[in-house]
């Protein structure tokens, strides 16, 4: 193969480790011919450029990612209680350079000027004609008053980014005493995978029934009931780990004192646990943030039903859990469908084709217990300029749990699949 | 997994209609590349309980389909995906998949289960899932076509019309899964396939999956 960009490419001006150069401004690759800029190299980013590149093999495609090692959220909680290696959820990028001739470049995004096309990173700008950002999340943390960014999760942490912070929260659980509490945070949806925060209770309840079982879990949910696959969590809840879960909906988190170990509810209510995963109110990645793309409340990005393109900026599209896709959930199969529906249609608008209306999927599978799931599966199509759900389609696991066996064999496999599409 | 020729043989259906130019029918039609998140890229699985759509028949694949849709073939997650999706859907996916060239699974198979498999399979099985390739079968290639009423799955499914599905070459688990359904009668079958089931124990059903996934050869 002769495509170009198999290796990664570092900018002039950011050449080494730790060479931040701030006032960093010359044009890392000019542009030469069609271009689209990929932003996060996640669920969303890493699928939308390899799908630019298979539907049209003349445009450049550069992917901008600030890690060289990505490490997937899904089935990490069980990396939490010891079930799976951090490293099987680990993936890197050189498929997509060598396969699909994808141009890496490992820096930071830190600005986009989207009249001249530009996007501006630590290791210097590149030009566009079309931008794909899969942003991903960031955390409001000034709705918490006394939560610091930079100290608190290193007390408390949230481990809704996998890697460092999943193996944090890990820790804190085996070294808590075993008639210790786990306090569980859950901030008002929309956040990033509706499901994972219940699943998180299953997992660790179920490390705590074998290894601490004097322990239990307290949940604080800032959502007036549970948010995805109620009636299946609830009795997984009753079944599986009876009296070891309190749920407490309606719940919000406040204050927090992270020496302490303290969440204060409503300004009211104070919690204190031996280990407290306090997951932050989310909103997209700073970069969306940023570059003004976010809707009035400066939390997600609205977008075009169709293309995805931002409604804020034009030539400038927003996938995955940054983007306001109306019914679809904040999911990595939703971002993997949009990633799919966003790249056809950029690629049709570079070629002055009219875009399409194109469907989306959604399959989510969230633990119950370490051999056990559920799912949720449900198609999405466009209708008068919104993503709705298909009418009957939104269909869970049966209540009685009687399928989550063999869903956990299947949630393995979706697992192994959906990581092959990011990085093989 | 086999990837290094697993790249995408064409474009989308969709993609092609969109830079052609041309229009389609009202609706959002399904980007069939939206199942690989499942399935694998191009239709090759790398999970071993969820079998790879790579190069399956795609007159199968459009009416196994409509039976999770219509719930008669029982199913998790593949219900409520194909009540959301048309026949135009369906035919748009199954043509995308039969263009991907089928790849055999990659686990190393027990050769001594391979054998017995092999002896159950022509025994009970080759008559309906062979026609000199050991993969699928259509009722023209059959041996006993003149007999054949075309009826069986038509009448009993799973798989009504005249294509029986590419088996060979998925995920041993799949298989297993797939073979324990028909056995505990959670897929239905035809009295034909009912009774060859009759005599086959599980340790016979365990050597049948693995001699289906050790098959190598998936020509048509």
């Amino acid at each position: 193969m002769s495509l170009p960009g198999r290796r990664a490419f570092l900018g002039a001006c950011g050449a080494g480790a730790g060479l931040m150069l701030a006032g960093c401004a010359s044009e890392i690759l000019p542009k030469t011919s069609r271009r689209v800029v990929v932003v996060g190299g996640g669920f969303g980013g890493a699928v939308a450029a390899k799908y630019v590149r298979l539907l049209d093999p003349g445009i450049e495609v550069i992917l901008i990612e600030r890690h060289r090692q990505y490490v997937a959220c899904p089935f990490s909680n069980h990396v939490i209680t010891g079930r799976r290696e951090l490293s099987t959820l680990a993936l890197n990028y050189d498929a997509l350079a060598a396969r699909y001739g994808i141009r890496l470049l490992f820096a930071e995004a830190t600005a986009i000027d989207p009249d001249g096309q530009t996007i501006h990173t630590t290791a210097g700008k590149l030009r566009y004609d079309r931008l794909i950002l899969s942003p991903g999340i960031d955390f409001r943390v000034e709705e918490i008053a006394g939560y610091d960014p930079a100290t608190t999760p290193e007390l408390l942490p949230h481990a809704w980014h996998a890697g460092s912070q999943t193996l944090l929260l890990k820790r804190q659980i085996d070294a808590m005493p075993d008639n210790g509490s786990v306090l569980i945070s859950i901030p008002l949806a929309p956040y990033r995978c509706p499901g994972a925060p219940y699943e998180r209770a299953c997992l660790i309840a179920a490390y705590l029934q074998r290894h601490k079982p004097r322990a239990r879990i307290v949940m604080l949910d800032a959502n007036p009931e549970i948010v995805a696959l109620g009636a299946q969590f609830r009795r997984a809840w009753t079944t599986r780990y009876p009296g070891m879960i309190d749920y407490q909906p309606a719940m919000r988190v406040t204050e927090v004192d992270a020496k302490s170990r303290t969440l204060r509810v409503e300004s009211m209510l104070d919690f204190r646990a031996d280990v407290v995963n306090l997951i932050p109110p989310q909103r997209a990645g700073k970069l969306a943030l940023a570059a003004g793309l976010t809707d009035s409340n400066r939390h997600w990005c609205p977008v075009e039903a169709t293309t995805f393109e931002s409604t804020r900026h034009g030539n400038i599209h927003v996938i995955g859990d940054a983007a306001l896709a109306g019914a679809m959930p904040k999911s990595g199969y939703a971002a993997n469908s949009q990633a799919k529906i966003c790249a056809i249609n950029t690629v049709a608008l570079i070629n002055g084709k009219p875009p399409h209306a194109l469907a989306g999927l959604n399959v989510c599978y969230a633990a119950i217990g370490e051999e056990e799931d559920v799912s949720i599966a449900q198609v999405f199509q466009v209708t008068d300029g919104k993503i709705v759900a298909v009418a009957n389609t939104a269909t869970t696991s049966p209540v009685d749990l009687s399928t989550a066996r063999i869903e956990h064999r299947y949630a393995e496999s979706w697992l192994n699949n959906i990581l092959a599409e990011m990085s093989a | 997994m086999p990837l290094t020729t697993g790249i995408p043989r064409l474009l989308a259906a969709a993609a092609l209609m969109l830079l052609a130019g041309m229009t389609q029918a009202a609706g959002s039609a399904v980007v069939p590349e939206a199942c690989d998140g499942c399935h694998g890229f191009a239709g090759h699985s790398a999970g071993p309980t969820i079998p790879s759509l790579a190069g399956q028949v795609p007159e199968y694949f459009v009416l196994a389909m409509q039976r999770f849709r219509n719930g008669q073939r029982p199913a998790t997650v593949m219900g409520p995906l194909a009540k959301g999706l048309s026949d135009a859907d369906f035919r748009a996916m199954a043509a995308y998949y039969a263009r991907q060239k089928a790849l055999p699974q990659t686990a190393p198979i027990d050769p001594a289960q391979v054998a017995a498999g092999r002896k159950i399979y022509f025994a009970h099985c080759n008559t309906c899932h062979l026609d000199g390739r050991l993969w699928s079968s259509v009722h023209q290639n059959r041996g006993y076509e003149k007999e054949c009423s075309k009826r069986c799955h038509l009448d009993y499914g799973p798989e009504p019309g005249d294509e029986t599905p590419l088996i060979g070459g998925q995920w041993r688990e799949y298989l297993a899964i797939e073979l324990a359904a028909f056995k505990n009668g959670t897929r239905k079958m035809s009295p034909r396939k009912a009774k060859a089931f009759e005599r086959l124990t599980p340790a016979d059903l365990a050597a049948v999956a693995a001699f289906y996934a050790s098959q190598k050869d998936l020509t048509r």
